[in-house]
C-alpha cells in the first residue's frame, strides 16, 4: 500500500494528538490567521516567502510576553511522516521557548520538508550537524506525563500542537 | 537464619505497600512495549539491537580516545568538560559551578547519574535552593524517598497517595484530587523555579563524541527547558554515555522510547551541542524585549563520571553493563520485579535487572548484595533489553563474587564432607545445599520412600528452615526410588532406527519426575527412534542457580566430554528439562572451550522440538496419543520460551488435535530453588498467583514443561500438572 508522506504524516499527528491542515502558499496568510489565538509569540520563519511580519505575533517577546502567550508558532524544516515529528531547531529568534512556553504551539511546516521515517530524519540530520546546525529537538505530539497516576498533556511544554503544512510541491 | 529474617519482613511489606502499584504500571509498560515492537516487526527491531549492541562494544572497546574526541569538541564549541574520578569529586565540581555563577537556585531534569552521587544533597547543604523539575522525581523529592524504577522514579505510588502527598506538603487553595489537577499544580510550581533559576543540570542519555552534543530524551520536555531557561548548563553523564557520532544515535533513538514505555520515540528528543543559540530568558527583567535582553554568556559545562566505570571496562564479566541505556525494560519483564519493585530489587540507585552490575561495579559488592538473589535467571530481560546485555550472568557472577567470604566461621571441612562442590570456603551453606541438589536427589533417592517421609516431618522441616532457610509451607520434590537411569539401564530399544537419541537425564527428570522420561523415551521410540538414557551427571544448572560458577564449571566439563561421546557416535541429545537445555544453549558459552559449546549446542534439542523435527520428516503422528479435541493449559517455562521453543510443543499438540491454550504470564515464580527459600516464599507466590489465576477456572489438563513451573502449578491449583510428553506418549 502506498500512501503520500503527506497523508501519513497527517494520519500520525493525529495518532500523537497533534492536529494538521494542509493549504497552498498563497492560503498561508489567512490560515495562520485562523490557527493563531492570541496573544502569541513566534520566532521568524526559516522561510523566504513565508512570513510572521503581518500577523499579531510578537517576535523577541519580552519574558512576560513569553510566559503570557497562548500561542507559540515557530517554523521548521523537518517533519518524519511515520512518527508525526517535526524539529524544533535552537536559533537565535528563540524557537526553542516559543515552542515550549505557551500552552498551543503552531508548527509551519512545508510539505517538501517531509521525509518518510526516522531513517531518513537522520540522514538529513547528518548534513545538518555537517553544515554545523546542531541543536534541535525532535517534538512528537504534546508534552504529557503518567506520572500523576494518569495520562495528562501539557506538562513543561504545550498542551495542544497544530501543524500548518504549506503545499509548496 | 538470622539474615534471612529480615528480607523476609521486607519483602512482605514491599508486597503489600507497593506490588499492586508497580505491577499495574510494569505491566502497561510491556503491553505497550509488545506492541510497538509487533508495530515496527520484529525483525526490524532485532536489526536495530544488534546495530546497537555492536556500537556500545566498539565506543566502550576505545572509550579513552572518545573522552578525548568529546572533550576537544566540547571545548572547540566553548563549553569545558571535566571528568569526575569519583562522586566526591563530581559532586565538588559542580557545586563549584554553580558558585561561579554566584547561583542560588538550581533546578534539575531527570538523571540518575546525578542520584548516583547524591548530588542534591551536596548541592543542598552549600546552601542552593534545588528542585527536580521531571514530574515524578519531583513527587519523589517532596516524599523524600529514593526512586522505585529507573524510567518511573515514583511508579510505587498511587495518584490518591501523591494527592495526599501534596496537599499535605502544599497545603493548597484547592483539592488536588485528580492526575490534572496534580499536574496544574506541578507545572505552575516548577515553572515559576526554572523561571528563577541560576543553573539547569540534565543528565544526558548519550553523548556524541564527534560534535559535543548531548541527546536528552523526556516526554514532559523539562529538560529542554532546564537547558536553556538559565544560562548556565551543566549535564552530569557517566563516561559510558558515550558515541561516536549523530549517525550512531539512529538505533537508539529508535530503541530507547520503544524499550522504556512502548512508544515510537519519546515527546522530546532533544540534540543540544552547547551553548546553544537559543536565548536565556532573563525573567527579571519581564518587559525588557528579547527574551529579557539577557546579555549573559552561555556557559555550558559536561561532568563526565568515572565513580568505578573504568574499572568495568576492565572486568570481563562487568563490561557489559556499561552498555546499558537505562531503559527499564529489563525491570519490567522481570516477574520478580513487577511484585515488589525497586525499593527491594534495587540498591543506593540503580534498581531492575541490571541494577545488580551497576552497583557492584559503582557501590560495591555489599549494595549489590541485598537484592542480587532476587534474579531468578529466568532470562526474560536478555529479549527485552535493546542492547541484548546478558543481565543473568551478571547476575550469576557477582553473586559468585558475593559468596566468597559469606559464612567464613562455618568448619568447612563439616561441609565440604555434605556437598562435594568446587567452590572456595565461605560460601554460604544454604547456597552450597542448593548447589549440590544432584547430591541430595541422589541420597533421596537412593533411601526413598523413608526419604521422602522423613523430609516431610515437621521437626524435620523446622530444621531445614531453621538451618537452611527452606520454607516450611513448600511442599519438597518427592524423590523415586527407582531412577530414570535405572529403569533405562539394559531395556531394548528400536531396532532399526531412523534416527539414535541419546535422552539427557537431568537431575530432576532422574530423580523426581522419571516418569516423564519414560514418556519421553516411549514417544521417541514410537517415531522410530533409538533411545539411550546415558548415567550422566547434572548439568551445572543448581550450583550456577546459587552463584557457584567453579562447580557449575566443572559439572559442565565433565557432561561435556560424556554426551560429546555420544555425539561423536552420530546420536542426537535430547532433553527435558527446558533449564538444562538453557545451560547448553547459553552458559555454556561461557563455562566451556568454543569447540565444545558449540558442538552440544548444535547437537542437543527441547524434547518437542525433536518430536516436531520427526513429524515434519515423515514420522507418522498416529503412533502417539491424539487429542481428540481435548482441552490443555499449557504453561511453558521462563528459559524455553527466551529459547524461542515454545512453539514446537503447541504446534504438536495441536497437530495431535489437542485444543492448546497458553498461559500469557511473564514467569511462574518457582524459577527452581528460588520458591523454596523463606524469605522469597511469599513472592514467589504472589508472582504465581497470576499464572494461577489464568488456570484456575479451566477444566483443562493442566501441563507444564519446567519443573519448577509444575512444582508451583501443583501448589497453587492443586492439580495434577504433567509434562506435556506424558499425553502424548502412547
Ligand atoms: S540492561 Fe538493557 S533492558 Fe535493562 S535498563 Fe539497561 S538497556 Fe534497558
Amino acid at each position: 500500500m502506498s500512501t503520500s508522506p503527506i497523508r501519513e504524516f497527517e494520519r500520525s499527528l493525529h495518532r500523537v494528538d497533534a492536529t494538521s491542515s494542509v493549504v497552498e502558499p498563497d492560503g498561508f496568510d489567512a490560515a495562520l490567521a485562523d490557527a493563531v489565538e492570541e496573544p502569541a509569540v513566534g520566532a521568524p520563519l526559516p522561510f523566504e516567502d513565508l512570513s510572521l511580519a503581518d500577523h499579531p505575533v510578537a517576535l523577541d517577546p519580552s519574558p512576560r510576553e513569553l510566559r503570557e502567550a497562548r500561542t507559540g508558532v515557530t517554523g521548521s524544516r523537518l517533519g518524519i511522516a511515520s512518527l508525526g515529528t517535526v524539529a524544533v531547531e535552537s536559533r537565535a529568534g528563540g524557537d526553542e521557548l516559543t515552542a515550549l512556553f505557551p500552552e498551543y504551539h503552531v508548527v509551519v511546516l512545508r510539505s517538501s520538508d517531509v521525509r518518510p521515517d526516522l531513517r531518513s530524519a537522520f540522514a538529513w540530520l547528518a548534513d545538518e550537524f555537517d553544515a554545523g546546525r546542531d541543536s534541535l529537538v525532535f517534538e512528537t505530539g504534546p508534552s504529557a506525563t503518567g506520572d500523576m497516576g494518569a495520562l495528562v498533556q501539557g506538562v513543561h511544554g504545550p498542551e495542544a500542537i497544530h501543524v500548518l503544512l504549506v503545499d509548496d510541491e | 537464619m538470622s539474615e534471612t529474617g529480615a528480607d523476609a519482613d521486607r519483602i512482605r511489606h514491599l508486597l503489600a505497600a507497593e506490588g499492586d502499584q508497580i505491577k499495574a504500571n510494569t505491566r502497561l509498560f510491556n503491553e505497550e512495549r509488545y506492541a510497538q515492537i509487533d508495530d515496527v516487526g520484529s525483525e526490524r527491531h532485532e536489526r536495530y539491537r544488534t546495530r546497537a549492541r555492536e556500537i556500545k562494544e566498539d565506543a566502550i572497546d576505545r572509550l579513552p580516545d572518545l573522552i578525548e574526541r568529546t572533550r576537544a569538541s566540547v571545548e572547540h564549541n566553548g563549553g569545558t568538560v571535566y571528568v569526575a574520578d569519583d562522586a566526591a569529586d563530581a559532586r565538588e565540581y559542580v557545586a563549584e559551578v554553580a558558585a561561579d555563577a554566584d547561583a542560588e537556585r538550581v533546578v534539575k531534569s531527570k538523571s540518575m547519574t546525578t542520584e548516583e552521587i547524591d548530588l542534591n544533597e551536596a548541592l543542598e547543604a552549600s546552601g542552593l535552593d534545588v528542585w527536580e523539575t521531571d514530574l515524578g522525581e519531583f513527587v519523589i523529592q517532596v516524599a523524600e524517598e529514593s526512586p522505585s524504577h529507573i524510567v518511573g522514579p515514583s511508579l510505587h505510588k498511587s495518584r490518591e497517595e501523591i494527592t495526599a502527598l501534596f496537599e499535605e506538603r502544599f497545603d493548597p487553595d484547592e483539592s488536588l484530587d485528580s492526575a490534572q489537577a496534580l499536574t496544574a499544580f506541578a507545572r505552575e510550581f516548577l515553572g515559576e523555579r526554572i523561571e528563577a533559576a541560576d543553573v539547569g543540570i540534565t543528565g544526558a542519555n548519550f553523548v556524541l563524541a564527534e560534535s559535543g552534543s548531548i541527546a536528552l530524551v523526556t516526554n514532559e520536555g523539562n529538560a529542554r527547558k532546564c537547558a536553556s531557561v538559565p544560562d548556565t548548563h551543566v549535564a552530569v553523564a557517566g563516561i559510558e554515555k558515550i558515541i561516536p557520532s549523530v549517525e550512531e544515535l539512529h538505533p537508539f533513538a529508535e530503541l530507547i522510547a520503544r524499550s522504556a514505555t512502548g512508544q515510537a520515540i519519546p515527546q522530546y528528543l532533544s540534540l543540544l551541542s552547547p551553548p546553544v543559540e537559543t536565548p536565556a530568558v532573563d525573567f527579571d527583567r519581564p518587559d525588557e524585549p528579547g527574551f529579557g535582553g539577557s546579555d549573559a554568556e552561555r556557559d555550558f559545562h559536561l561532568v563526565l563520571i568515572d565513580n568505578g566505570r573504568t574499572e568495568m571496562r576492565e572486568d570481563d564479566d562487568l563490561r557489559e553493563t556499561l552498555y546499558c541505556i537505562r531503559c527499564g525494560a529489563c525491570a519490567n519483564s522481570c516477574a520478580n520485579f513487577q511484585s515488589v519493585g525497586g525499593h527491594a530489587f534495587g540498591g543506593e540507585t540503580y534498581t531492575g535487572g541490571i541494577a545488580t552490575g551497576w552497583e557492584a561495579g559503582v557501590e560495591g559488592l555489599d549494595a549489590a548484595a541485598e537484592f542480587n538473589d532476587l534474579c531468578t535467571g529466568c532470562s526474560r530481560c536478555v529479549d527485552a533489553c535493546p542492547v541484548k546485555i546478558d543481565i543473568p550472568w551478571i547476575n550469576t557472577v557477582v553473586r559468585d563474587r558475593i559468596n566468597r567470604g559469606k559464612d567464613p566461621e562455618i568448619e568447612d571441612k563439616l561441609v565440604d564432607g555434605l556437598v562435594p562442590d568446587e567452590e572456595e570456603s565461605g560460601t554460604p551453606l544454604r547456597k552450597r545445599f542448593f548447589g549440590n541438589f544432584e547430591t541430595v536427589a541422589k541420597l533421596g533417592s537412593a533411601t526413598a520412600p523413608v526419604s521422602n517421609a522423613v523430609a516431610s516431618l515437621t521437626a524435620v522441616r523446622r530444621a531445614l528452615d531453621a538451618g537452611l532457610g527452606i520454607d516450611v509451607r513448600r511442599e519438597l520434590p518427592a524423590f523415586e526410588r527407582e531412577t530414570l537411569v535405572e529403569w533405562a539401564d539394559g531395556r531394548t530399544t528400536v531396532a532399526d532406527p531412523e534416527r539414535r537419541v541419546v535422552l539427557y537425564p537431568d537431575v530432576y527428570t532422574n530423580y523426581v519426575q522419571p516418569e516423564r522420561g519414560k514418556a519421553a523415551v516411549r514417544t521417541l521410540e514410537a517415531l522410530g527412534c533409538a533411545v539411550t538414557v546415558p548415567d550422566v551427571g547434572g548439568s551445572g544448572r543448581a550450583p550456577l542457580s546459587q552463584g557457584m560458577i567453579a562447580t557449575a564449571r566443572s559439572k559442565a566439563e565433565h557432561l561435556a566430554a560424556d554426551l560429546g561421546a555420544h555425539l561423536d557416535a552420530g546420536r542426537d541429545v535430547v532433553v527435558v528439562e527446558p533449564s538444562a537445555l538453557a545451560m547448553f544453549r547459553r552458559e555454556y558459552e561461557k563455562l566451556l572451550p568454543a569447540d565444545e559449546y558449540e558442538r552440544l549446542d548444535e547437537g542437543s534439542y527441547e524434547v518437542f522440538q525433536y518430536v516436531y523435527g520427526l513429524l515434519e520428516n515423515g514420522a507418522d503422528p498416529d503412533a502417539l496419543t491424539a487429542g481428540d479435541g481435548s482441552g490443555v493449559a499449557y504453561h511453558s517455562h521462563c528459559q524455553q520460551r527466551t529459547l524461542g521453543l515454545e512453539a514446537h510443543t503447541v504446534a504438536v499438540l495441536e497437530d495431535l488435535g489437542y485444543d492448546v491454550l497458553t498461559s500469557d504470564v511473564e514467569c511462574c515464580g518457582m524459577a527452581g530453588s528460588f520458591g523454596y527459600k523463606s524469605e522469597y516464599y511469599e513472592l514467589s507466590v504472589d508472582v504465581g498467583e497470576s499464572l494461577a489465576d489464568q488456570f484456575e477456572d479451566t477444566d483443562r489438563t493442566v501441563v507444564a514443561s519446567g519443573t519448577s513451573c509444575t512444582d508451583q502449578l501443583e501448589a497453587l491449583l492443586a492439580t495434577e500438572t504433567r509434562h506435556p510428553i506424558q499425553l502424548v506418549a502412547p
